[in-house]
């Protein structure tokens, strides 16, 4: 269970990514309007980042820039790991990627059916 | 009813298996052999002062190179859904606030050069060529929106994305032939740690990514105003 007096940053960041990764599932499935399914997706992806970027969190590290304040020989024991930071840089790029995919594909069926609800759009429904 | 009941029980069964993660999740005091590699070979192998960066261009370079490519993907498969409207300038019928007007003409030649400021410094500060490229695009997209009469015009953002691409290409290219392998940095000298001119071919390379990403933001943003103007009474 969680022992409040253990709280420390990356348990506090690892949480909030976890809620929002669910809050971010049921908005996908159980919102009728595109627009909001697609923010719910957007959702998602910032709690992954938030996950991600907590796993590669050291304790009272810095961060992985080595200028006056650290030590360029003693690096390792001073940064966190850039490499979930650098995945994460990747992984915001793609998400705006399928972000503007999305929400032209929402904007080409609005003007087909000039609807944004869901249960309206019935041709891949068996 | 029935469904909400599934609801309910997915995002149980969703939530009971990230909370199993997070409960077994420590945090850790010591860097992983892989990052460790990083910080410790990083600065000699690579000479670049932000250690992100040369795990994002030189390390991991191909993944950087598939991003880009996505990123054209994108803005291809964006330009294609948006039939482009290409001379029927409608003018907007409010016109620009006094208030947009005033911001875009301060705000907008500052926002280049922080944009470019960004990704020029890559290599030593927080941030880079998707950073910089990002902020180059919200200074473009300012612009379209307050100067309505003056758009960016797409043939110049699609050269400038052209190039910068191929240019990335072949620098990774021409990595193989001087230096050893595909990206490799080493193609000019390492020069001095922490200057503005070291790093080899990062600062080049990040460059070209936010120009990329720059043109192709603002590409994507641009290609959507432009069919909303005439796009919907046809």
């Amino acid at each position: 269970m969680i022992n409040f007096n253990s709280l420390n940053i990356e348990t506090v960041s690892m949480g909030i990514g976890v809620i929002l990764f669910v809050l971010g599932v049921w908005g996908i499935v159980s919102q009728k309007n595109i627009i909001k399914i697609i923010i719910s997706f957007t959702i998602v992806d910032t709690s992954i980042h938030l996950i991600l970027v907590s796993i590669g969190y050291i304790r009272g590290k810095s961060a992985p820039i080595i200028d006056a304040a650290i030590n360029k020989e003693n690096a390792a024991n001073e940064v966190v790991d850039p490499l979930p930071q650098a995945l994460v840089l990747t992984a915001i790029v793609i998400g705006l990627g399928i972000t503007a995919l999305m929400l032209s594909y929402a904007l080409r069926m609005y003007k087909e059916n000039k609807s944004l609800d869901i249960n309206k759009f019935k041709a891949l429904k068996w | 009813m029935i469904r909400n009941s599934f609801l309910i029980l997915l995002l149980a069964g969703l939530g009971w298996i990230l909370f199993q993660e997070f409960d077994s999740f420590k945090g850790s005091d010591q860097l992983n052999p892989v990052a460790e590699y990083y910080a410790t070979q990083g600065p000699q192998e690579v000479g670049a002062a932000n250690l992100v960066t040369s795990v994002v261009v030189t390390y991991r370079g191909l993944d950087t190179l598939g991003e880009v490519t996505i990123l054209f993907l994108t803005a291809a498969i964006v330009g294609l859904l948006f039939k482009r409207e290409s001379n029927s300038e409608t003018e907007d019928i409010y016109g620009t606030s006094e208030i947009l007007l005033t911001a875009g003409k301060i705000l907008v030649p500052m926002l280049i050069l922080v944009g470019v400021y960004i990704f020029i410094n890559g290599h030593l500060t927080p941030g880079g060529g998707f950073q910089g490229g990002a902020v180059l695009a919200s200074a473009f997209v300012l612009a379209a929106l307050t100067f309505s009469g003056t758009t960016v015009k797409h043939r110049v953002l699609e050269i400038v994305e052209s190039f910068s691409g191929i240019s990335f290409v072949l620098l990774g290219i021409l990595g193989v032939v001087l230096a050893g392998g595909f990206l490799d940095n080493k193609i000019f000298s390492l020069g001095t740690f922490g200057h503005l001119f070291s790093a080899g071919a990062i600062p080049i390379i990040y460059s070209l990514v936010g120009l990329k990403v720059g043109s192709e933001l603002s590409n994507i943003v641009l290609v959507m105003k432009s069919s909303e103007k005439g796009g919907d009474h046809d």
